[in-house]
């Protein structure tokens, strides 16, 4: 169970077709030695065909996976020597604990004493020590979980997959989870791919995370450049809440509404820009005080008080709808805002990205 | 009302005297089921019970049972039902695994209709389905004159009117009853778990062996326990392909009643091949995962 034996993969031109539908359409993907990278996407955006590509269980149409330096696309699965965490978990009901995490070490001849010794190294692991008799339906879904993780990494495989794994639990025990899991991969350092399509588990957990839509690939990134630098707009959609303004450019400048963009990310290339605008970055604001920002006049329409936070939503001058978000700290300014009210709205120059929306793919 | 009722407990004399009322229509909606059962179940069996205490003088007396014990082809004949009961589920189960396993793992068009080809010969009548064996197996029937045109065999052999034709026409009759909970319980296993054995590091026939077998078994118990319990009382096959040689207990019934119109001892073997029956039912359902047979549910 250490990093040495972690390996890299890496997929190129993977395709799987089903009738018409693309599941994946000319995938490329390097995963690092020992990282954490989340496939990220709608229902349906072919993550778990990626993965069952990974573990052996599609044939792609085409394509390459190499793990290390092998070439793996004509291996059986039980060949593999990947762990897996599935959806179901999948744990063998005619089983206990100790049998189910055992399995793989049986199967690898390994002898009696060791399986012992591993099977409660790996329950330990997983903080399930002791629960090696308890029979697979005694257990509650954070525990099968659990089993079904330390039987994924009991063999020491270099490679972890899980799809959705904690999809079944609760949002408390969810959000745990997905801490312990990632104190486990530090531990562990197997390279791992995970699979959700919730992107806030997939911000919270990966080292990199890859977007994937109608089975291509539409941006790798880290957490945070994902979510500040959306390559796309179905990048920017689909993670954290965006309404989108379009740009006109003249000589090279941004500009909406006749007022000038200050976008010093942009780069500059032609085709048709939109600004994103997330609800957080916004910041309700005054003409003098927020002269450095990109400002916009708009009117409220409705406020939303959430607790933690408020929701404003507020007209800009040409009728599009924003939503502004911000906390509810005594003599904060949306405290003090009343529906009807003409409001100056800021944003930072470093939080306006723009993108380029005739573009929908990531340039690679 | 709301006097005798503490204010500490709102309604609750009310509540509860809605609870009984329910209770008793409840049963009276039940009430001509369990009539039925009673007039249709209870009452005959009981009359069985009741006949195969009585003797040739119209009295009360164990006679019917006596004779059991003594007669040397009473326990012939509970040697060869039991012979006949177990042999027929052993070749169902040999037969009745491999095709079920193959149905599962078609894709469910395919299995839809290969289960018809299964389910066909319930829908024809038990005697025709016996009797067109009988033609088929037969010294000059069909099996025999292509054998011996084929030059595979030159003397008719003996197909019918024994041991082989009865379990020929059994297992034929029987096959579904097996085929069909254990295909059921196949169908039931999620693939997710060959896959999780398989990316253990399972080879397919491990993966066969230690993870699909064993989730099959209860369907596999189920279907035995039926063919052979069906077995146990089963008349027309022994009948007509046993040619008067395998003599079943229910074969021997027949006779008590039509040849020596002793309805006392018929009775009598009624009451014990029921009482054996039941008796194989419950250790069955004490010693094996049994819950589809039994209807006790996941
Ligand atoms: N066995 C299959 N047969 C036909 N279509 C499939 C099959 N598996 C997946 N698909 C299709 O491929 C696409 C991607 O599916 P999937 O990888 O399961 O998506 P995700 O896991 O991202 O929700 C979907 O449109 C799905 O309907
Ligand atoms: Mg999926």
């Amino acid at each position: 169970m250490s990093q040495t034996g972690a390996l890299p993969i890496s997929i190129s031109q993977v395709t799987k077709r089903y009738g018409d539908v693309y599941a994946l359409d000319n995938v490329d993907l390097e995963v690092k030695r020992g990282e954490f990278l989340t496939l990220l996407g709608p229902s349906g955006s072919g993550k778990t065909t990626l993965l069952m590509a990974l573990a052996g269980f599609t044939r792609p149409d085409h394509g390459s996976i190499r793990f290390g330096d092998n070439e793996i696309i004509l291996t059986p699965p039980h060949k593999r020597d990947v762990g897996m965490v599935f959806q179901s978990y999948a744990l063998f009901p005619h089983m206990d604990v100790a049998a189910n995490v055992g399995f793989p070490l049986k199967l690898r001849k390994v002898g009696k004493p060791e399986i012992a010794e591993r099977v409660n190294e790996a329950l330990e692991t997983v903080q399930l020590a002791g629960y090696g008799e308890r029979r697979i339906n005694q257990l509650s879904g954070g525990q099968k979980q659990r089993v079904a993780l330390a039987r994924a990494i009991v063999f020491s495989p270099r490679i972890l997959l899980m799809d959705e794994p904690l999809s079944a639990l609760d949002k408390k025990l969810r959000e745990h989870m997905q801490i312990e899991l990632r104190h486990l991969h530090e531990k562990l350092g197997m390279t791992t791919v995970y699979v959700t399509h919730d992107q806030r588990e997939a911000l919270t957990m990966s080292d990199r995370i890859a977007v994937i839509n109608h089975g291509r690939l539409m941006q790798l990134d880290t957490p945070r450049a994902i979510y500040d630098r959306p390559a796309n707009r179905f990048v920017a959609d689909f993670i954290g809440e965006s309404t989108f303004l379009e740009l006109d450019t003249k000589n090279g400048q941004l500009s909406f509404g006749g007022n000038v963009i200050k976008a010093p990310g942009w780069s500059g290339d032609t085709g048709k820009p939109a600004l994103i605008l997330r609800p957080e970055r916004l910041v309700i604001t005054s003409r003098t005080a927020g002269k450095a920002m990109n400002l916009f006049t708009a009117t409220v329409r409705e406020l939303v008080y959430q607790g933690d936070t408020s929701l404003m939503y507020a007209g800009l001058a040409d009728g599009t709808e924003v939503t502004v978000r911000a906390g509810t700290r005594t003599g904060a300014a949306i405290e003090n805002i009343s529906i009807g009210d003409d409001i100056t709205l800021g944003l930072h120059p470093d939080d306006t990205v723009v993108i380029d929306e005739a573009g929908e793919e990531l340039a690679s | 009302m709301s006097s005798i009722s503490s204010p500490a407990n709102p309604n609750e004399t009310l509540l509860k005297q809605h609870a009984a009322r329910e209770k008793w229509v409840l049963l009276g909606l039940s009430a001509p089921a369990l009539i039925l059962v009673l007039i249709v179940m209870v009452l005959p069996v009981g009359w069985l019970f009741y006949l195969s205490f009585i003797g040739s003088e119209g009295t009360v007396s164990m006679e019917n049972y006596a004779r059991m014990l003594e007669s040397k082809s009473y326990g012939r004949i509970f040697v060869t039902t039991f012979k006949v009961s177990v042999l027929t589920t052993a070749i169902c189960i040999a037969i009745g695994y491999p095709l079920a396993y193959f149905l599962s793992q078609l894709p469910s068009r395919a299995a839809n209709i290969c289960m018809l080809a299964v389910l066909l010969p319930f829908w024809t009548s038990l005697l025709v389905r016996t009797y067109a064996w009988l033609v088929l197996l037969q010294r000059k029937g069909l099996i025999n004159t292509w054998g011996i045109e084929a030059g595979l065999w030159s003397e008719p052999i003996a197909l019918v009117h024994n041991l082989t034709g009865t379990l020929i026409g059994m297992v034929h009759i029987m096959l579904p009853f097996l085929v069909l909970p254990l295909y059921s319980s196949m169908k039931a296993i999620d693939p997710d778990y060959l896959k999780a054995a398989s990316n253990l590091g399972a080879k397919p026939s491990q993966s066969f062996w230690q993870v699909f077998f064993p989730l099959s078994l209860p369907g596999l118990f189920a279907g035995s326990l039926i063919v052979f319990v069906l077995c146990l009382g089963f008349f027309v096959t022994p009948a007509v392909l046993g040619g008067g040689k395998i003599i079943m207990v229910s074969n021997q019934i027949t006779n008590n009643i039509e040849l020596f119109f002793n309805w006392g001892a018929a009775s009598a073997l009624g009451v014990v091949l029921l009482v054996v029956t039941l008796v194989i039912l419950y250790v069955a359902s004490k010693l094996l995962p049994l819950d589809n047979v039994m209807g006790g549910g996941h």
